[in-house]
């Protein structure tokens, strides 16, 4: 399934006290990682409404990253266990919607882990770029829909009143 | 209205069960006030009137349509696109028109497969040719045309522009007289919205709520809950908590978990996600096997449970899989 040149499009939700703070760090120590990836900030991993990950996946995402601090570390004391739990349903559901659950990936990571976190999400995106793109809108373009079917049809019913007048 | 000429109503129904025809009815002798305020110009279950009566019908001259039913075939979205050309209001009446519904659910599976059953592997039939509906088909006498059956149900509003949604499978008698007053004292909310409550449906639900700590999910038929307490408490998988209000609870009031059928509250677009994030937090466990273990046993079936009338309305609208057309 993978494609050549295909870059994956990763979208990654990341905790504003751990993960957030890590990324900027591996910024500042200059530590490189995969450019593929948009990082959106919020307040704590728990916060990450699986609607989110959905939506990201509907609109185009290949895959999807949510980083929060180390369990018992959450600065709103136990969200993360949420996110953990969250992580387990949602991939549940991926797989039985035939998306691989692989595509969604959990990190922890902290403030202090810049580099991990690079590594964490280098890894993501090679392992999303083997799994390869997942179009997802595409899904529901229907190859039975045709435009100029309604046309035939409201030129049909004419016909047909035709015969009877 | 006293005085005032009548409004025109007309009402109409795609992929439906029929059910909501009925729950029309159910407003009991206040279809005859509806019938004082309205000249009903089109409604195949019970007015004589044709699809050529509206084909002829000025743009915008129907006052409001009801429209139930998802939009499956090319016939039923042509009525769609027909009925918002003629209607000023149009309202996407009960869940199947609002989020897909049932019919919506087989957006788990596809054409090809529903065609395997319908038409070929249903102990009742017999189809020996192996006949299946084609969408032309050609005789002596010309050509026969058929509607096309699509892979995807879509929604009324993934089809034409929706004014006003009523949920429920169907909506309940008094919610779609409120919904009639609303429009006949033109007290209507802005376009767009739900007609309804806001709240969920454990805001109407008389049982008594604690904290939700959940080791193990149990299925309707495994255990027998008791009378007071919450069902999702006693382990069973009650949609209430991500479900609008409007019905009173009937389910949960008489012991059995709420499945969703008004579809998500107010500000939610993905009901299932809602029920995933919900159920999540009532998870007792926070050990990632643990946590495993405890959905994947007590949830045999995620999209039935948690997008049981949304999932045709839901962010990815549809399963996944490989097209096999013949
Ligand atoms: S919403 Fe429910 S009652 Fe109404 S047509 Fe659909 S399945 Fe039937
Ligand atoms: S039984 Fe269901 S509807 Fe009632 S309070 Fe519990 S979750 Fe809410
Ligand atoms: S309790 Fe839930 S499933 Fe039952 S009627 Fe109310 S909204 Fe529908
Ligand atoms: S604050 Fe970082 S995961 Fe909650």
């Amino acid at each position: 399934m993978s494609e050549n040149g295909f870059k994956p499009r990763i979208v990654a939700f990341l905790c504003n006290w751990c993960s957030y703070t890590a990324s900027d760090l591996a910024g500042t120590s200059r530590v490189k990682y995969s450019p593929r990836v948009r990082m959106i900030r919020v307040m704590c991993s728990g916060r990450v409404d699986p609607s989110f990950v959905l939506k990201a996946f509907a609109l185009g995402a290949d895959g999807v990253l949510i980083a929060g601090c180390h369990p018992g570390d959450c600065h709103y004391i136990e969200q993360n266990y949420k996110t953990m739990r969250r992580h387990a349903m949602l991939r549940y559901f991926l797989e039985q919607m035939g998306i691989q659950p692989e595509r969604l990936r959990l990190v922890w990571a902290s403030a202090a882990e810049g580099q991990y976190l690079a590594e964490s999400i280098d890894q993501f995106v090679a392992d999303v770029q083997k799994l390869g793109p997942l179009r997802w809108s595409g899904v529901w373009e229907d190859p039975w829909r045709r435009e100029d079917a309604f046309d035939e049809i409201a030129a049909e019913h004419a016909e047909a009143m035709e015969v009877q007048a | 209205m006293n005085g005032e000429p009548k409004g025109k109503l007309a009402l109409y129904w795609a992929a439906s069960c029929g059910g909501c025809e009925i729950a029309v009815l159910a407003i009991n002798e206040r279809i005859l006030d509806v019938d004082a305020l309205f000249d009903i110009v089109f409604w195949p279950v019970a007015v004589d009137a044709k699809v050529h009566d509206v084909e002829k019908m000025a743009d915008g001259s129907i006052d409001v349509c009801l429209f139930n039913g998802g939009i499956r075939t090319s016939e039923q979205e042509y009525m769609a696109r027909l009925l918002r050309k003629k209607s000023k209001v149009l309202v996407a009446f009960g869940s199947c028109a609002h989020e897909g519904c049932i019919p919506g659910l087989a957006n788990s599976t596809s054409r090809r497969r529903i065609f395997e059953t319908v038409y070929h592997e249903t102990p009742s039939t017999e189809n020996t040719d192996h006949v299946e509906p084609q969408p032309s088909t050609a005789v002596p006498e010309g050509t026969l045309h058929l509607p096309v059956f699509y892979d995807t149900l879509r929604t009324l509003d993934q089809t034409v522009k929706v004014d006003y949604y009523l949920p429920g499978c169907p909506p309940e008698a008094d919610r779609i007289w409120d919904a009639i007053t609303a429009i006949v004292e033109n007290n209507l909310p802005p376009p767009g919205s739900v007609i309804g409550a806001e709240t969920t449906v454990c805001q109407e639900c008389p049982r008594k709520r604690n904290e939700k700590k959940v080791k193990k999910f149990y299925r309707t038929w495994e255990i027998i809950p008791d009378e007071e307490t919450c069902l999702l408490e006693q382990g069973l998988l009650c949609c209430g908590i991500a479900t609008r209000a409007g019905c009173g609870a009937r389910c949960p009031q008489v012991g059995s978990p709420c499945i969703g059928c008004y579809g998500p509250n107010e500000g939610i677009h993905d009901h299932g996600a809602r029920m995933m994030a919900a159920l999540a937090s009532t998870i007792d466990s926070n050990d990632p096997e643990e946590i495993d273990r405890i959905i994947r046993d007590g949830i045999p079936d995620p999209v039935g449970s948690f997008y049981r009338f949304g999932l045709a309305a839901s962010h990815l609208r549809r399963k996944k899989e490989a097209m096999i057309e013949t």
